[in-house]
C-alpha cells in the first residue's frame, strides 16, 4: 500500500538563537550607542576652547574595584549553576548583589567628594557636568542591574536556576558583565581626557 | 528508492483552512483582545488607526499655516471656536502659535506618523505574517511598545491645549530657542512636554526595533533562508537596526537638552544676553546639539523611507507580475544606504561654520548616497519594464513613491553641495526636497502598504474606484504643493517664516504660495475619501478572497482573517525565493513560497531540479510533512 504521505525536499530550519538573549544584545547595543554619544559629546567639547579639567574622585578607585570582583563572583555564581552546586550559587550570587549595591552607594558617596573638591553638576564648568552625566546614567543602567540580580536571587532560593535551566542567569551575567565593562571604560576614559 | 514512488499529489500539509473561519475562542475578553493585545496583528493596527488619527491631526495644523501663508490678509476670526486665544483679535494668526504650528506638524509627521504609524504598522504585522511565524518573539515587549508610543501620543496631543501652546522651535528643536524659557513661548512647558513625549517615543521604538530584529532573525519558517526573504522583511530588518543605533542617541542628546532647561547646566548654552544681562549659562556649544541631533536626524529620514521602499518593492513586483528586477542590488543597496546614513549627518549644518575641509568631506559622502538610491529606482524602473502592469489603487501609489523619490532625491544632490547649500539652506528649496523625498514618499508607501494588505487586515476588500480617485488627486496635488516650492526656495524665502508681506522681492510670489495653499487644502480634502473608503470597507467592504493579487508571500495561506497563531495547522515551510512571477513554463504567473519545486517540474530552472534531488537521495535530508514536529 502506498501511505498516503509526501515527501519533499527538506527545507532547511534557519539559524535561530534564543530570541531572549538575542533580545538582550540588542538592548545591550543601544545601551553602547547612548555612552558612545555622550562620550564623543565630550571629546568634542574638550577639543573646543575654555575646558577646565575634571576632577576625578578617589572613591572611583575603590567603586571600580568593587565591580571588579562582583563580575569575579558572577562567574563563580555561574559556575556553581552549571554544576548544580547550589550552596555556592546561594552565596555567589548574594555577594555579588550587595557587591552591586555596594558600588551604587560608593558612586553616591563618591558624589560627595566631588561636591567637596568644587566640582558640581550645575553652575561649573560643562567638563564637570559631564562627568555627572557619564556615572549617573551609567549608576541608572546599573540600578536596573541589581534589580536584575534580585530577581534571580529570588528565582534561585526558589530553586528555579540549575543546570538544565540557565537562561535566567546567563542573560544577568551578560548584562552585568556589560555593566562591569562600560564603568571601566568610562573610569578609563575620564581619566585619560582630563 | 522506495521513497521516490510515494508522490502522490495530494496536498495534505498545508492548511485546510478554507472551512476554519477562526472563531476567537480564546478566553479573551474586550480587553484583552483588543486593548491589551499581544497579537502582533491587533498591535498593527493600534499603530495604524493612531498613525491615522495623527495624519489628520498633522495635516490639519498644516492647513492652518499654510492659509497664513498663502492669504496673508485673511481674516481668521472664523478659526476662533477651536483656536481661541491664538487667533489675534485683529484676525490673524498668532506668530508664536505659528511657530508652534510648523513644530507639531513636522514632529508629528516625521515621529508619529511616518515612523510609529508606518513601521510600527507594517513591522509588526507582516513580520510574522511573511516570515512564517505564530507571533513577534515577545508578545508583551511588543504590547509594551504600542503602550509606550500612546502614553507619548496623549502627553504630545495634552501639549497642543496648554495656555502657552506646544513646542516651538522647529521640529529640530535647536537649542538656545528651544533651552531657554523666555525665549518664545514655546520653549515653556510645551518644550518639557514635547521631550517628555520624546524620551517615551524612543523607549517605544527601540523595544519595537529589538523585537524586529529578534523575530526576522531567530522566528523564521523552515527554509526561509536570508535570500528568500521577501524585500518588505529586509527593509523592516535594516529599518530596525537603524532605529537601535540613532535612537539612543537623540535620547542622549534630549536628556542633557532637559538638564541644561530644567537643572541648569550649560551643554548647550554660552554667553547669551537676555535684556542686557548675561545668563548663568557659560561654556556649552549649541552645535553640538546639532551634531547629535542630526546623527539621529539623518538616519531618522530613512528609518521613514526604507520600509515604504520595502512595502512597495513587494508591491511592484506583484503587480507587474514579474521578479524584482535585481533582488540582491535592492538588498545591497539598501544595506549600503543604512551605512552611509550614519556618516552624512553633517550635511544639515554646513553653515554652521564648520571647518571647509571637514565639509567636503560630508559633501562626498552624502553624494555617494544617490549611487545606492538611483539603483533602487532603476530596478523599480526595470521591473516595471514590459511587465504585465495591474494598476491597482496599491500599485499607483508604489509607482508615485518612485516618482517622488526621484524628483525629491535629485535635489538632494543640490543640496549635498556644500557651496550651493550655502544659498539654499532654510529655504523652501529644503522643504521641497524633503517633503517629496521623504514626506510624500514615505506617505505614499505607506497608504500603498494599506490599500495592498487591507484585505489581510480586515478580511475585506477596499473600493478600488475611490482608490484610484484618491491616488489621482493626491499624486497632483502633492506635486502642485511642493514643486513651486522650489522656485519659492532658489528665489531665497526662508522656511519658518511667519509672513513674507514686508519684503518686496517676495511679492511676486504671492500667486505661487496663494496656489500652493488651496493645493494643499485640496489634497488634504481629498484623504477624506480615503478616509471614508477605509472605514467603510472594514465592515461593509467585499469579502475578500484568500489571494486577491495572486502573491507570493506566505501571508496570503492564512485564513481571510487569521487568528491568534496565524495558520490553523502547521507553519508552511518554504522552498523558493517570493518572486517567481511568470515564470516560463509555469501553469499560472505566480508560484507561491510554500510550493516545493517538485511539484513545479514544468517550470523548474536547472539547478533548482537539483535541489529536487534531495528527495531521491533514501529520503535522506527528506522530510516527510504530515503534522510532524521536526
Ligand atoms: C540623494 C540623496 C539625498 C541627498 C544628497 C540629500 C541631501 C540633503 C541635504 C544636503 C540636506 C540639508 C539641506 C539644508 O538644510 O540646507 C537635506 C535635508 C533633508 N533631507 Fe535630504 N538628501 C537626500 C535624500 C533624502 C532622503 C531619501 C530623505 C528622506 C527619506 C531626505 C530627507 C531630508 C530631510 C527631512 C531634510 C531636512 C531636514 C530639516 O532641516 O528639517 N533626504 N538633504
Ligand atoms: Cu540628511
Amino acid at each position: 500500500m502506498v501511505p498516503d504521505i509526501k515527501i519533499v525536499e527538506e527545507a532547511k530550519r534557519p539559524l535561530a538563537m534564543n530570541p531572549k538573549k538575542f533580545g538582550l544584545w540588542l538592548f545591550i547595543a543601544t545601551v553602547i550607542m547612548l555612552f558612545g554619544a555622550w562620550t564623543s559629546a565630550y571629546i568634542v567639547k574638550r577639543g573646543d576652547m575654555g575646558w577646565s579639567e575634571i576632577i576625578v574622585p578617589d572613591l572611583f578607585w575603590v567603586n571600580t574595584g568593587i565591580i571588579l570582583a562582583s563580575s569575579v563572583t558572577m562567574v563563580w555564581a555561574v559556575r556553581a549553576a552549571r554544576k548544580d552546586n547550589f550552596e555556592s550559587l546561594k552565596i555567589a550570587l548574594s555577594i555579588t548583589t550587595i557587591l552591586g549595591i555596594a558600588f551604587v552607594i560608593g558612586q553616591f558617596m563618591a558624589y560627595g567628594q566631588m561636591v567637596e573638591l568644587k566640582e558640581h553638576f550645575t553652575g561649573g564648568p560643562v567638563s564637570h557636568s559631564f562627568v555627572y552625566v557619564l556615572s549617573g546614567a551609567h549608576a541608572v543602567h546599573l540600578i536596573s542591574g541589581v534589580f536584575f540580580l534580585i530577581f534571580v536571587l529570588v528565582a534561585v532560593f526558589q530553586s528555579k536556576v540549575h543546570s538544565k535551566n540557565m537562561n535566567q542567569i546567563e542573560m544577568c551575567a551578560t548584562y552585568w558583565h556589560f555593566l562591569d565593562v562600560l564603568w571601566l571604560y568610562l573610569f578609563v576614559f575620564l581619566l585619560l581626557n582630563k | 528508492m522506495a521513497t521516490t514512488d510515494i508522490h502522490i499529489h495530494q496536498d495534505v500539509h498545508h492548511h485546510d483552512d478554507h472551512g476554519h473561519e477562526h472563531d476567537e475562542h480564546h478566553e479573551g475578553n474586550f480587553w484583552t483582545t483588543y486593548i491589551f493585545s499581544l497579537d502582533h496583528k491587533i498591535i498593527a493596527k493600534q499603530f495604524l488607526i493612531t498613525g491615522i488619527f495623527w495624519a489628520l491631526l498633522g495635516g490639519t495644523l498644516s492647513v492652518i499655516f499654510r492659509l497664513q501663508l498663502g492669504f496673508p490678509d485673511m481674516n481668521l476670526d472664523w478659526l476662533k471656536p477651536v483656536l481661541g486665544e491664538w487667533i489675534t483679535p485683529e484676525g490673524k494668526l498668532d506668530p508664536e502659535f505659528y511657530l508652534a504650528l510648523v513644530t507639531m506638524h513636522g514632529t508629528i509627521m516625521v515621529f508619529f506618523v511616518l515612523t510609529a504609524g508606518l513601521s510600527g504598522t507594517f513591522s509588526n504585522f507582516l513580520i510574522p505574517l511573511q516570515i512564517g511565524a505564530r507571533d513577534m518573539a515577545s508578545g508583551f515587549m511588543n504590547m509594551l511598545s504600542y503602550w509606550f508610543f500612546f502614553l507619548s501620543s496623549v502627553v504630545m496631543f495634552v501639549s497642543l491645549f496648554l495656555e502657552t501652546g506646544p513646542a516651538g522651535g522647529g521640529w529640530t528643536i535647536y537649542p538656545p530657542l528651544s533651552a531657554l524659557p523666555q525665549a518664545i513661548k514655546g520653549s515653556g512647558m510645551g518644550m518639557t512636554l514635547w521631550l517628555v513625549a520624546m524620551a517615551l517615543f524612543i523607549v517605544s521604538s527601540l523595544l519595537g526595533s529589538i523585537n524586529y530584529i529578534t523575530t526576522v532573525i531567530n522566528m523564521r519558517t523552515r527554509g526561509m533562508s536570508f535570500t528568500r526573504m521577501p524585500l518588505t522583511i529586509w527593509a523592516f530588518f535594516f529599518t530596525a537596526i537603524i532605529g537601535i543605533l540613532s535612537f539612543p542617541v537623540l535620547f542622549a542628546a534630549a536628556l542633557l537638552l532637559i538638564f541644561d532647561r530644567s537643572f541648569g547646566t550649560s551643554f548647550y548654552l554660552s554667553d547669551i544676553y537676555i535684556g542686557g544681562e548675561a545668563l548663568a549659562h557659560d561654556g556649552g556649544s549649541p552645535i553640538l546639539f546639532q551634531h547629535l541631533f542630526w546623527f539621529l536626524g539623518h538616519p531618522e529620514v530613512y528609518i521613514v523611507l526604507l520600509p515604504a521602499l520595502g512595502l512597495s518593492s513587494e508591491i511592484i513586483a506583484t503587480n507587474s507580475r514579474k521578479p524584482i528586477f535585481g533582488y540582491k542590488a535592492m538588498i545591497g543597496s539598501m544595506l549600503f544606504i543604512a551605512i552611509l546614513s550614519f556618516i552624512v549627518w553633517a550635511h544639515h549644518m554646513f553653515v554652521t561654520g564648520m571647518n571647509p575641509f571637514l565639509g567636503s568631506i560630508f559633501m562626498l559622502l552624502t553624494l555617494i548616497i544617490a549611487v545606492p538610491s538611483a539603483v533602487k529606482i532603476f530596478n523599480y524602473v526595470t521591473t516595471l519594464w514590459k511587465g504585465n502592469i495591474v494598476f491597482t489603487p496599491a500599485m499607483l501609489f508604489s509607482i508615485g513613491l518612485v516618482s517622488f523619490f526621484l524628483t525629491g532625491g535629485i535635489t538632494g544632490i543640490f543640496l549635498g553641495n556644500s557651496a550651493i547649500d550655502i544659498q539654499l539652506h532654510d529655504t523652501y528649496f529644503v522643504v521641497a526636497h524633503f517633503h517629496l523625498v521623504m514626506g510624500s514618499a514615505s506617505f505614499f508607501g505607506m497608504l500603498a502598504g494599506i490599500y495592498h494588505w487591507f484585505p489581510k487586515m480586515f478580511g475585506r476588500m477596499m473600493n478600488e474606484t475611490l482608490g484610484q480617485v484618491h491616488f489621482w488627486i493626491t499624486f497632483v496635488g502633492v506635486y502642485l504643493v511642493f514643486f513651486p516650492m522650489h522656485y519659492i526656495g532658489i528665489a531665497g524665502f526662508p522656511r519658518r517664516y511667519y509672513s513674507w508681506t514686508n519684503f518686496e522681492t517676495f511679492s511676486g510670489f504671492a500667486d505661487l504660495n496663494m496656489l500652493v495653499s488651496v493645493a494643499a487644502i485640496l489634497t488634504l480634502a481629498a484623504q477624506f475619501i480615503f478616509l471614508f473608503n477605509f472605514f467603510y470597507s472594514i465592515w461593509r467592504g467585499r469579502l475578500a478572497p484568500l489571494n486577491p493579487w495572486n502573491s507570493n508571500t506566505l501571508e496570503w495561506t492564512t485564513p481571510r482573517k487569521p487568528g491568534h497563531g496565524n495558520w490553523v495547522g502547521e507553519i508552511p515551510s518554504v522552498y523558493r525565493w517570493p518572486y517567481d512571477y511568470s515564470k516560463p513554463g509555469a501553469k499560472e504567473d505566480f508560484i507561491p513560497q510554500h510550493i516545493p519545486f517538485s511539484e513545479t517540474p514544468e517550470s523548474n530552472l536547472p539547478h533548482e531540479n537539483e535541489l529536487i534531488k534531495l528527495e531521491t537521495s533514501n529520503g535522506e535530508g527528506a522530510i516527510i510533512i504530515e503534522g510532524n514536529k521536526h
